[in-house]
């Protein structure tokens, strides 16, 4: 929706804001609780939780908390994030993008390929996550799966919370680095400026779907 | 159990400095002979007794075994095996429990720094206090040992009479054992004693008698002599070579490190690239060219 008045582009609702936030911090709450039972060298970061027991109990149903935001987040934003053939001519560009050649940039819709490769990155690895996450949760289903099973479970949930952890490092990077873009989570909208410059055809779909 | 200041420690879970180990105490181990085992279950009372535990009481299940499996109440267990081969039926009793692992998949296994540790003198440990519960331990024994309690999410298992031992006593099993078929002493000991037995099987028959001390988990401070060591699962399933789990290895190996550093990397990569490019700013050309496309859609082509 274009803003006139302020020459801005709404991009997120205010539901989309508070779904997306609650999500970003209970995956933040997971991951500090997770890598603290991940490796002895983070363990301390169980303290926060209030020590091992408590991190051992709270980080399944922090679990259970981001399987519902993101259910959420994959509701509201999965249609724009299906791929698209010049994605694939975005990714070409890739070494384009991170060295800010910007001209050689293909036009970009509501999103580049690299926020629908972080979107079902993190919607595949949270239902693996979620998967395996009920296999390694003794104190409930233990009785229900094999020793063996479990052995593979706690594999697979460390390496998809590695590669999870490392997709974020990635989303977060690329908000921090492309300026003007955390105002769209904060404040719903963003620049004129912003739009053209990384979302063009986003923008021009927006004002074309303005009444004249 | 709680840690015992008394007795030294070789290993530590989760914890990557060294252990308190000025003192070196002499390997331990206790020695099971299958042969002399009459199935009374005096040990399995005894540890009830020691340890001041007691497990429900069961239903009789078909077999001897009682109760059905270990618990975190029963800490040993007698399983029974009727072998019949040839025409012949074999009695085999197997006391089951901690092996006492020289490499202990448990300790392994265990996110929570000093919940199980290993003693100089080869005992393994749980350190009732620092378990969290999580149940990495069961995951990480090649002998599905650990059990995990319901009423206070821990894990318990055999301790070899760590508290016992530390005082120069024997485990409370070998010395309710009336047949003596249970023996502790240096494990240098106990590995010469067991040849003592193993020659006088052979003598009797037993061709194929021989210690049980898996090399897959560097020997164990538990073993049997058994007088089908060519078959060990004829015991109630005793692994004929056990080891650690590859898929626990992987997990609790250089997995570890390789995945902090790499996340490490990732992030140091992303800062460095910061402030090498530099921030990717819009310009002020691009509001100019974003007010043209809004104000008038109709020429939206212009600026391409």
């Amino acid at each position: 929706m274009i803003e006139r008045k302020h020459g801005t582009v709404g991009r997120y609702t205010p539901g989309a804001r508070v779904n997306h936030w609650l999500n970003a911090i209970i995956l933040v709450l997971l991951a500090l609780s997770g890598m603290s039972l991940f490796h002895p060298a983070l363990f301390f970061l169980s303290g926060l939780f209030g020590g091992g027991t408590w991190t051992r109990i709270l980080h399944p149903w922090l679990g259970l908390g981001l399987l519902v935001t993101f259910t959420g987040l994959f509701l509201r934003f999965w249609r724009y994030n299906l791929w698209a053939g010049e994605d694939s001519l975005w990714m070409r560009h890739i070494g384009d993008v991170v060295a800010k050649h910007d001209d050689n940039i293909p036009e970009v819709g509501r999103y580049n390929a690299g926020q629908k490769i972080v979107f079902w990155g993190m919607t595949i690895l949270i239902l693996v996550l979620a998967a395996s996450g009920v296999v390694m949760w003794d104190a409930r289903f233990g009785q229900y799966f094999t020793i063996e099973t479990k052995r593979v479970a706690a594999v697979v949930h460390a390496a998809a919370a590695v590669i999870t952890i490392g997709l974020w490092i990635i989303h977060v990077y690329a908000a921090i680095w492309v300026k003007g873009t955390v105002r769209a989570m904060t404040q719903g909208s963003v620049t004129g400026g912003w739009a053209w410059k990384h979302h063009r055809k986003w923008l021009r779909e927006e004002v074309a779907k303005e009444p004249r | 159990m709680s840690t015992l200041q008394s007795l030294d420690i070789t290993r530590r879970s989760a914890t990557t400095s060294p252990s308190p180990s000025v003192r070196e105490s002499e390997e331990v181990a206790k020695l099971i002979d299958i042969s002399k085992c009459i199935g009374c279950k005096a040990c399995q009372a005894a540890c009830y007794e020691w340890n001041d535990l007691r497990d429900e009481i069961g239903i009789n299940v078909g077999v001897y075994d009682n109760p059905p499996d270990l618990t975190e109440n029963t800490w040993t267990l007698m399983r029974f095996t009727e072998l019949e081969e040839d025409g012949e039926l074999e009695w085999l009793i197997r006391k089951d429990g901690c092996m006492h692992c020289a490499d202990p998949g448990c300790l392994k296994a265990c996110p929570s720094p000093g919940a199980i540790v290993q003693y100089s003198n080869g005992i393994v440990d749980f350190i009732s206090e620092n378990c969290i519960g999580c149940g990495y331990c069961v995951k990480g024994c090649p002998f599905n040992i650990p059990r995990i309690s319901k009423k206070d999410q821990k894990a318990y298992k055999c301790t070899l009479c760590s508290d016992r031992v530390s005082v120069g006593l024997e485990p409370a099993c070998a010395k309710a054992c009336p047949t003596q078929a249970i023996s502790f002493g240096t494990k240098k000991d106990m590995v010469e004693f067991a040849q003592t037995r193993i020659t006088d099987l052979n003598e009797r028959g037993y061709d194929k008698a021989g210690l049980y001390d898996p090399p897959g988990v560097d020997g164990t401070h538990v073993m049997y002599v058994l007088q089908h060591a060519d078959r060990p699962e004829r015991y109630a399933d005793l692994p004929k070579d056990p080891k650690i789990s590859p898929l626990v290895e992987a997990w609790k190996g250089v997995a570890k490190p390789v995945a902090l550093v790499g996340l490490g990397l990732t992030a140091l990569f992303g800062f460095l690239h910061y402030v090498s490019t530099g921030p990717n700013e819009v310009e002020e050309t691009d509001e100019e060219q974003a007010k043209k496309a809004i104000d008038r859609p109709d020429e939206k082509r212009e600026g391409r």
